[in-house]
């Protein structure tokens, strides 16, 4: 009878797995952030230098720890709203296994120092071949499941989660069109100010379309029913959906303003990074008015301040990039930390928030269980927000401070500051956001533990398929 | 600056970029125009807010409410601000934009003004010799922030330089200690190519250990084998064309003096085979014509004045 029951298996392996990876990632992270305050924590060991290290980092909370969340939700969220099982089992199965291959492989391979060197798509073609061949199962698995829905309609977030599978697709192969010359080596097709457009077209939109547009289908699912709202407005989605994913493609340039890229296409990249502000915060909005009359579960949930929290750190940090994008802003923040607190307040607070929240409804639904500890939770959410706090100002103070050393000039026109004066200056707050990053690790610890804790000795569900509602 | 009459390879790129771009704008526009007017959201008998009829997995519905009209403002707000952007800056393919003010006009602009205000106070220094400018406490500190700006990267910022970078405070000078030498090295560069790879010439390893045992033994080290080193002896006749027969080095090729105990490449007995066997290639390179006459003029006043103060 494997159409009358929702394939949970593929959930539960990636759910799990976004635990696993998201300790794993903020690890690396957190022990990288020591570096760059305590260089001589490299030991002069190359493999985990900085350099090797970050990427690590990097890829290990994006692909493993998103990556697996995004499987995770996506799955669960395109069945019940479909009312329908998977399109195939054996392709979802080969979507885990390849994923879990390719972290693997990027945990090996990056610390040896075999890379691209292109940020975000580090990993050698080997490695990225493997990539296509499970994302084209993935685009196969979840667009065959609503092309056999049973609902005469497709869920907003599935048109999210349905817009970044597509786009990712079409980013990770383009950006990384390259010339293999060895198992571990391979020169990318594209060269100079054009190599590096291409990279920033993939790198901001790794951002748009895996951070945002999918972690926003998450959102689209977890926020009404953790709520038990009705969404916002059907008419907000459909705006801010369309613009959002038709005007992030654009943004691209403003990662190199004032550089050998042409005038147009910066700025073109600028006022596209502009327009963007009022699609991201549509999200926001339709997330945030789900909750309207209903706003006293802030206080009693924590699974719902989870979601609403990440909600409010996604519509500053799609504040502050469009601000971040205009040339005479990026002229002081561009190179400093202010860039790197930017990201986190969207890596930690959007995506990391919104994917513990919707974790924490998902899995003991997978398990059949109660939750552990609600006070864990609740635990959970104030370290990782006075963590997110202590990363976010630190870079801004820093960051800021940085840019300001660097264009200081004296009576006479030369430099106020030698670069080395600015790193001293910037150790203190490189301490503080070390802090504030074992802080947010500590918590995804203790929801590891309550998740241990929630799950220890169940026994798997399968989940009969309700008939769906009929349109009245 | 870029010539904005021709861009692209062919006219095609410039209409393709100008056509997508309005096209896009134009269709943000119609998007937010067309469901921008929306009705307030239906209520039923009983006043509460209707949904849209659709129902998923049990309970997730929709409301229909209206775009809120400071977000719909905030949405126009940005489309505008692309349109005047556009008009007046390059975007638009070979267009210029009104204020032609790119990239390059701007680096030129600011660059003009920082030459009309600082250049002067730097070419007032220009004829004063070094020797008398050192005695200008401005002007040395002048020198001294070029410095901290173009020098410390190799020197450090204490001037003190390290392994492969020679050290500007101790009075030991590879190419000499007068002002228009120092000058010199720091306008035009030095390439100390001289020091090429001796294994062979030396007969192997066996002949290289035999002259670096010799060449401890110049600095009167201790810890040297005097038999080794009186082999070595003959062999450093090969060494004696550039670092002299007394092993006290020649300024004029750079060569350094090996008596000192300063060792640019590190004293190590297993560094000084090192330096004979695959030999070294130290680069300075020329700074006059990126900073002009004026500052290296400085410059080598700073550095100049760091061998008449000795470091603590």
């Amino acid at each position: 009878m494997a159409e009358a029951t929702y394939n949970y298996k593929v959930v539960r392996q990636f759910a799990i797995m976004t635990i696993v990876w998201g300790i794993v990632g903020m690890a690396v992270g957190v022990y990288v952030a020591a570096e760059l305050a305590w260089p001589w924590l490299n030991f002069d060991l190359p493999w985990i230098t900085f350099g090797r290290l970050r990427p690590l980092h990097t890829n290990a909370v994006i692909f493993a720890f998103g990556g697996s969340a995004l499987f995770a939700t996506s799955y669960y969220v395109v069945q019940r709203t479909c009312h329908t099982r998977l399109f195939s089992d054996g392709l979802a199965a080969f979507t885990f296994w390849g994923w879990q291959v390719v972290i693997v492989l990027a945990a090996i391979t990056l610390p040896l120092g075999i890379t691209e060197s292109r940020e975000y798509a580090e990993l050698e073609w080997p490695v990225d071949v493997l990539i296509t061949f499970v994302w084209v199962a993935y685009a196969v698995v979840f667009f065959g499941t609503i092309v056999k829905r049973k609902t005469p309609h497709i869920y907003v977030a599935n048109w999210f989660y349905g817009a970044f599978i597509l786009t990712i697709a079409m980013l990770h192969i383009f950006n990384n069109l390259a010339i293999p010359v060895s198992l571990t080596k391979s020169y990318s097709v594209y060269a100079g100010a054009q190599d590096a457009m291409v990279q920033w077209w993939y790198g901001h939109n790794a951002v748009g379309f895996f951070l945002t547009a999918g972690f926003l289908g998450m959102m689209y699912y977890f926020v009404p029913k953790q709520a038990g709202r009705p969404v916002y407005s059907y008419r907000l989605s459909i705006v801010h959906f369309w613009a959002l994913i038709f005007t992030y493609i654009w943004a691209g340039p403003h990662h190199l303003h004032y550089t050998a890229l042409p005038d147009w296409a910066q700025s073109l990249g600028m006022v596209m990074s502009l327009i963007l502000l009022a699609p991201s915060w549509g999200g926001m909005i339709n997330g945030i008015m789900t909750l309207s009359g209903a706003w006293e579960k802030l206080r009693t949930d924590p699974i719902m301040r989870f979601l609403i929290v990440s909600l409010s750190f996604y519509g500053m940090s799609t504040f502050e990039g469009p601000m971040m994008a205009i040339k005479s802003v990026n002229a002081l923040s561009h190179y400093t930390d202010w860039t790197v607190g930017h990201v986190h307040s969207g890596a930690l607070g959007w995506v990391g928030l919104v994917t513990m929240g919707s974790m924490y409804y998902l899995i003991p639904r997978l398990f059949n269980r109660e939750l552990y500890s609600l006070a864990l939770v609740e635990w959970h959410f104030w370290i990782a927000t006075v963590g997110i706090i202590f990363y976010i100002t630190s870079m801004w103070v820093s960051g800021i401070m940085q840019g300001l050393m660097w264009r200081a000039v004296n009576e006479d026109g030369t430099l106020t500051y030698s670069f080395i004066e600015s790193v001293q200056a910037m150790h203190p707050f490189y301490a503080m956001r070390f802090l504030g990053g074992l802080l947010f690790l500590t918590g995804m610890c203790i929801m590891a533990f309550n998740i241990f804790m929630t799950i220890k000795g169940a026994k798997t569900v399968e989940a009969a398929i309700p008939e769906p509602a009929h349109a009245h | 600056m870029p010539d904005y009459s021709n861009l692209f390879v062919s006219e095609f790129w410039n209409w393709y970029i100008i056509v997508i771009t309005v096209l896009s704008i134009a269709a943000c526009f119609a998007l937010i125009i067309w469901l921008g007017k929306s009705p307030p959201a239906k209520q039923d008998e009983h006043g509460n807010t209707e949904t849209m009829g659709h129902t998923w997995d049990g309970d997730l519905q929709e409301y229909n409410n209206p775009l809120p009209k400071w977000w719909l403002n905030m949405f126009y707000i940005t489309l505008y601000f692309a349109i005047v952007y556009l008009a007046l800056y390059p975007g638009l393919g070979n267009f210029q934009g009104l204020l032609k003010q790119d990239q390059y006009v701007q680096y030129n602009i600011e660059m003009n003004n920082a030459e009309s205000t600082y250049g002067p106070m730097f070419e007032e220094h220009k004829n004063t010799p070094v020797e008398e400018l050192v005695k200008n406490q401005k002007a040395v500190k002048m020198g001294e922030r070029l410095f901290m700006t173009y020098c410390t990267v190799c020197h450090g910022s204490d001037a003190k330089g390290s392994t492969g970078f020679p050290n500007l405070r101790d009075n030991d000078w590879l190419y000499g200690s007068d002002p228009k030498t120092i000058e010199e090295v720091i306008s035009k560069g030095k390439n100390s190519a001289g020091m090429v790879a001796w294994k062979d010439t030396l007969g192997g390893d066996d002949g290289v250990k035999a002259v670096a045992e010799y060449v401890l033994s110049l600095s009167n080290r201790k810890d040297v084998n005097a038999e080794l080193a009186a082999q070595g002896k003959e062999k450093f006749a090969i060494c004696s064309g550039c670092h002299g027969v007394d092993g006290k080095g020649m300024a004029a090729l750079g060569a350094p003096n090996l008596t000192d105990e300063i060792w640019l490449y590190g004293g190590k007995r297993e560094t000084v085979i090192e330096s004979i066997a695959k030999g070294r290639a130290g680069v300075m390179p020329a700074h006059g014509e990126f900073l002009g006459d004026a500052k290296v003029h400085l410059l080598a006043a700073y550095v100049f004045s760091l061998s008449q103060t000795p470091a603590k």
